[in-house]
């Protein structure tokens, strides 16, 4: 368990964390989201006990990590952003560095070990040096480290930055199947990773707490949410026809492909209406699609605090 | 205590598998028998003892410590690993003292690799090893001290360049402070108390009486006190970095 209460961190004049209380409970994913800047980073830091926040506490599985620093740090995992390691060590000089560390005993340290080199297929590379290895693997070399005691609560700063599809689909495999029973909170600023992972999302900006809801309730507040889209040649006029449709708010074409967004009024579901006005107006509609919602505008709506079409326009 | 050894290991192992242990140890070894030998009169002085040897090494550790102890902190601050290092289960004490007991064994290491004078001038005549071993505790100790001036400064800065040059000159202030010549030129403008304790704060001084072989706890206690002071305000400043 994660608890924060009324966090705050000043850096001179910079608020780079702002009042935040937010409570992670075993069994979340829970994703701190927020532009870059936003302090999730310094948030994070202050949690891990490397930083000291100017005011509020943090605490990890009930130990406050300013009284009780050894027993919060013992019961977290750790990435910090970018995976830092000692690049020249080896791989496996560098996670016996962190068995020695965190005090894991002669078999149980052996059998983490192994677990987590299997785990993470870091076998091949074991006896290569950090400095040599890529982007991907040294952010896997990271994850390895952050899990090596196996903790009850893990605290991931950006865990897929840079890493290939494929490498973050293993990664978020790797972080789905650890979730069952622990606490887990990374941030990111990549959004599928929210819809992949998380269970609950954070939304900070310049320190402040903005939203806190599962994906799906953040996608439901967005523009999009059951509007529907859909292709068709030549159909001008069937615009017209939609407009007049009792439950229909808006239309919009795009001017680049000529797909056309239909936008229901709030509460109401356009899917079958449209349908079928469509197939009455005998249509060519090679597609048609219920949209779930667009997270990506919602979180420039919530972080820039206004229209989102501002921050870089809709696809 | 397993947190202090695990940095420990990992810190003398860097030095390893860099360039950086076996640089300084060929430096140190071949400047320490150089000067000795050439600069200090080994020979003309025409006495059986190592003195010319001993009284190099202040003037040795003054270039090579920096060198040493300048990465420790900054190195850790700049490459991000700091974060991962005080973010694992160890207090700022231990990771401290892991990183300077390791570069103090490996001072103690090279002062060991210096046996080949020790064997010449046994094979030349019947020093006082005694005197030799004094000799060595005393340039150990000493280079204690210096290290804990540089992990100190290290914690300071990110840049290794301005740890060594801070380490070097806190280092070089600490043995020239009582020298005649300095304490003279200030005779004249400061209350000869102030100038009385301004010499015992040298470093040669205290040295230089446990190189003759005379074991007084004051000396001593000078290097173990400057060591633990040094090393205290280095934690207190990472500690303080903690906050800003």
């Amino acid at each position: 368990m994660i608890e924060t209460d009324q966090l705050t961190r000043c850096y001179g004049n910079l608020t780079a964390v702002d009042a935040l209380s937010i409570r992670v409970e075993p069994g979340q994913v829970l994703g701190l989201l927020g532009p870059n800047g936003a302090g999730k980073s310094t948030a994070m830091r202050m949690i891990a006990g490397f930083l000291v926040p100017t005011s509020g506490t943090a605490r990890v599985c009930g130990h406050d990590v300013g009284r009780e620093p050894l027993k919060a740090k013992r019961a977290l995992g750790y990435l910090p952003e970018g995976a830092p390691s000692y690049g020249e060590m080896t791989v496996r000089e560098f996670l016996q560095f962190i068995v020695r560390m965190r005090g894991l005993k002669a078999e149980a340290g052996y059998r983490q070990f192994d677990a987590v080199v299997q785990q993470l297929q870091l076998e091949e590379v074991l006896g290569l040096c950090i400095d040599t290895l890529s982007k991907g693997l040294r952010r896997r070399v990271g994850l390895a480290q952050a899990i090596l005691h196996d903790p009850p609560v893990l605290m991931l700063d950006e865990p897929t930055d840079g890493l290939d599809p494929n490498q973050k689909h293993a990664v978020r495999q790797l972080i789905d199947a650890m979730a069952r029973d622990r606490t887990i909170l990374i941030s990111t600023h990549l959004l599928e990773e929210v819809h992949a992972l998380c269970n609950r999302v954070v939304i900070i900006a310049h320190g402040k707490l903005l939203a806190d809801a599962t994906p799906a309730e953040l996608e439901a507040r967005s523009r999009y949410h059951g509007a529907v889209s859909f292709s068709a040649p030549g159909s001008g006029m069937s615009q017209e026809m939609l407009g007049r449709l009792p439950q229909v708010a808006a239309i919009e074409v795009d001017p680049l492909d000529g797909r056309i967004t239909v936008f229901p009024k709030p509460g109401e579901r356009i899917l079958e209406p449209v349908e079928t006005l469509l197939r009455e107006q005998g249509l060519e509609v090679s597609e048609i699609q219920l949209e779930r919602g667009r997270l990506d505008e919602v979180f420039r709506q919530i972080t820039t605090g206004g229209d989102g079409d501002l921050a870089g326009g809709h696809a | 205590m397993s947190p202090v050894s695990a940095v420990l290991r990992r810190e003398l192992r860097s030095y390893f598998v860099t360039p950086v242990a076996y640089v300084f140890l060929v430096i140190f070894l071949v400047l320490a028998g150089i000067l000795t030998f050439y600069a200090g009169d080994f020979y003309e002085r025409g006495q059986a003892d190592l003195q010319p040897f001993f009284m190099m090494h202040p003037w040795l550790y003054l270039i090579l410590v920096p060198a040493i102890t300048m990465r420790m902190w900054a190195e850790e601050a700049k490459g991000g690993t700091l974060e991962l290092l005080l973010t694992l289960p160890l207090t700022l004490w231990q990771a401290m003292l892991g990183k300077f007991l390791a570069a103090w064994l490996f001072i103690g290491l090279a002062l060991v690799l210096t046996f080949p004078v020790w064997i010449t001038v046994n094979y030349l005549g019947s020093p006082d090893n005694g005197v030799i071993l004094a000799g060595y505790l005393g340039s150990w100790l000493m280079a204690g001290s210096f290290i804990a001036i540089g992990a100190c400064l290290s914690a300071l800065t990110r840049s290794q360049v301005v740890a060594f040059i801070l380490t070097a000159l806190v280092c070089v202030l600490l043995i020239l402070v009582g020298q005649p010549q300095v304490l003279d030129f200030f005779s004249g403008t400061l209350p000869r108390k102030l100038i009385n304790a301004v010499a015992h704060l040298s470093m040669l001084r205290h040295f230089e009486a446990i190189a003759r072989g005379v074991l007084d706890i004051r000396d001593l206690t000078y290097f173990l006190l400057s060591t633990i002071g040094w090393l205290i305000t280095g934690v207190l400043l990472l500690d303080l970095k903690r906050t800003r």
